[in-house]
């Protein structure tokens, strides 16, 4: 398998003032490969959709380095770096109702990119925007219509094929699916499947709804506090987690089966602590219900588990 | 079933809404009771009438253009939606508490959040501001936010998500409510969050024998916490009856839809989503026949028309589907 993304110790902090900095992402080290759908989960605030942000240049990198195929991608990006990897990574954004501009028709937001990083002619792109339009499965008459003429389902779909419509090989989907109704959730996670599969892409896909996470996805990881704390196969990781954090968050995903017998279920203390100003030591410390003196001490690292081929790694003491 | 006396009863409520485009009929003809003790839970799609429904109850419909054309809620031997006093004393906030979506918008930003929990003891109770804020705390505590004695002199935006969700909690079973109106009280929470919000809530009503109606989408929810089911399409109800009933043996098609549409966690398997194409009915003209006609697998003609009749398919268990009538042509399973 060959690497598409890769990250090394990735950073992102933000100064806020007064000598605060808040931990958004920590020294985060991840490779995804070429066409792999790699899913991300963590509560609010763990640094996930930042990540995400981070490594497509919408935030300038603290310190750290982010690799495509192999090339180092700048650390602040300038119009002529988004102008050469418009066509290479793309993002789809959570709320289809902020990330459409209201002013201009869904025609016209889908062919933005055209006009702006490829050199093709007006009827391409209007011939291309309608192909577009059917293959996320809108009328192309629906294209001089404005973003509130549509439902929350179809202007994902319009996100989808504004970001697609690059022909990208990376695109991040953060959060796709979290603000729609259950129906119109399985028509887009059905299209994005449809999609990824023609267009040969490669995932990473952001979202809290765990069992969704682990339908789409080869690979998970979970983030905490700014840290990957575990990541594997996402049936490994979703069936038998290793880290204490992974075990909880699992515990506590609702399942929608009835069983007459519930199972008891794990749950877990207190808040998600705010990333300002991070005490040394493991993050999840103060919360695990395992600790041990080591963690309050040292920061475990991401180590490969010897039991499962190097495939499933955590950053725990206990392993 | 589990034999408990009933707290609520509602009977072919209907409301509509008048607006630019037309009349918007919501909510067409729902009935249902709710029992002490249990969690009734009311599922449903964006538009659904699921919200309409509990804030008809709740008397917070805005009207105008809001307008309840028929039905009758009764608690306590009473019509409330005619009158909302029992006693000389509004039942809301005291007899039926409310706790709203979006913890972020629904609780007044100047105010200090022990004030805001205070006011609705204040005004149900009677007591005096400061046993009234000494008794905000302890509710605080009670919702088990940390450090409730300093929170309680906070402002809404220095507190987190949930803790607000909490502190919303705290002022609804405030004055010991005997229903408990949660409409969506985990959709805008993490998953962790959501799990402890949850196990909370049922403790309080084992505690009080209080009847619960949670407004979800999250089916996983409904398996979680719920013992009655409710599932509204096209402001209708279409399926209603016990928990194991709705999952283990779903009888409209609707409900069987919604189920594929989700993703489920057994080892080794991964079935493909089957989404429900379409989209739900337009309610200036709501459909004569059946709401979910449009986008059903198993259409009939006689569904086209006609409103499917009620059918019983085991006791505390009924739809409203065509395909379950004797001589129906089409079956779903």
């Amino acid at each position: 398998m060959t690497v598409l993304i890769e990250t090394k110790k990735l950073t992102k902090h933000f100064s806020i003032g007064r000598n605060n900095t808040v931990h958004a992402v920590d020294e985060v080290s991840l490779r995804i490969h070429q066409k792999e759908t790699m899913g991300l989960v963590g509560e609010s605030g763990s640094g996930k959709s930042t990540f995400g942000k981070a490594l497509l240049g919408l935030h300038r990198k603290t310190s750290g380095e982010a690799f495509y195929k192999k090339k180092l991608l700048p650390n602040n990006y300038k119009s002529s770096d988004f102008q050469k990897y418009a066509t290479s990574m793309q993002m789809i954004f959570q709320d289809p109702y902020s990330s459409l501009n209201p002013r201009m028709t869904a025609g016209e937001i889908v062919a933005e990119g055209l006009y702006l990083h490829t050199k093709l002619n007006k009827n391409t792109i209007n011939q291309k925007v309608s192909e577009w339009f059917s293959l996320v499965g809108l009328e192309k008459s629906y294209m001089s219509r404005y973003p509130h003429e549509f439902s929350g389902g179809q202007r994902q779909r319009i996100g989808i094929a504004r970001a697609l419509i690059m022909e990208p090989e990376f695109v991040v989907c953060d959060e796709p699916i979290s603000a729609l109704d259950v129906s119109v959730q399985a028509q887009i996670i059905n299209l994005l499947e449809k999609l990824k599969t023609s267009l040969n892409l490669t995932l990473l896909f952001i979202a809290h709804d765990l069992s969704m996470v682990r339908y789409v996805s080869d690979r998970m990881a979970v983030m905490y506090l700014g840290k990957i704390v575990e990541i594997g196969n996402a049936n490994d990781i979703f069936f038998s987690p290793k880290h204490p954090y992974t075990q909880l968050l699992i515990s506590s995903n609702p399942e929608p089966e009835v069983s007459l017998n519930k199972k008891s279920k794990l749950t877990i203390n207190g808040e998600i602590p705010s990333a300002i100003n991070i005490k040394p030591g493991c993050r999840f410390a103060d919360r695990c219900p395992k600790v041990m003196k080591d963690c309050r001490e040292n920061t475990p690292k991401l180590k490969p588990l010897k039991t499962t081929n190097d495939k499933h790694s955590v950053a725990c003491y206990l392993y | 079933m589990i034999n408990k006396s009933i707290a609520l009863k509602v009977s072919n409520l209907h409301v509509e809404f008048d607006t630019y485009g037309g009349v918007i009929k919501a909510v067409r003809g729902v009935s249902f009771s709710i029992k002490k003790g249990l969690t009734t839970a009311i599922v449903g799609e964006s538009g659904c009438g699921k919200s309409v429904t509990v804030q008809s109850i709740m008397g917070l419909i805005p009207k105008p253009p809001g307008k309840i054309t028929r039905g009758e809620v009764y608690f306590e031997k009473q019509d409330i939606l005619k009158n909302k006093k029992i006693n000389g004393k509004d039942i809301r906030g005291s007899k039926i508490g409310m706790i709203f979506q979006d913890p972020m918008t629904s609780l007044n930003p100047t105010m200090k959040i022990g004030d805001q929990v205070a006011e609705t003891i204040q005004t149900h109770l009677g007591l005096s501001y400061s046993n009234a804020f000494k008794k905000a705390i302890d509710l605080l505590d009670l919702v088990q936010i940390p450090d409730a004695k300093q929170r309680a002199s906070q402002y809404p935006f220095e507190l987190s998500g949930g803790m607000l969700q909490r502190s919303m909690i705290a002022m609804a079973v405030a004055c010991r409510p005997s229903i408990l109106i949660a409409d969506e009280p985990t959709t805008a929470l993490d998953v962790t969050i959501q799990s402890q919000i949850l196990s909370m809530l049922s403790d309080m009503q084992k505690e009080n024998d209080m009847a619960i109606i949670l407004i979800t989408h999250d089916l996983g929810v409904v398996a979680e916490i719920a013992d009655e089911v409710l599932v509204m399409y096209g402001g209708e109800i279409v399926e209603k009856g016990d928990v194991n009933e709705i999952y283990n043996n779903s009888s409209h098609p609707y409900t069987l839809g919604l189920k594929e549409a989700m993703p489920t966690n057994i080892k080794g398997e991964k079935k493909t989503l089957k989404p429900i194409e379409g989209s739900p009915p337009d309610l200036f003209r709501p459909p004569i026949g059946c709401s979910y006609f449009d986008r059903c697998p198993v259409a009939m003609n006689v569904c086209e028309k006609n409103r499917p009749e009620t059918y019983e398919i085991s006791k505390d268990h009924h739809t409203n589907c065509w395909a379950h009538h004797k001589y129906a042509t089409n079956s779903f399973k």
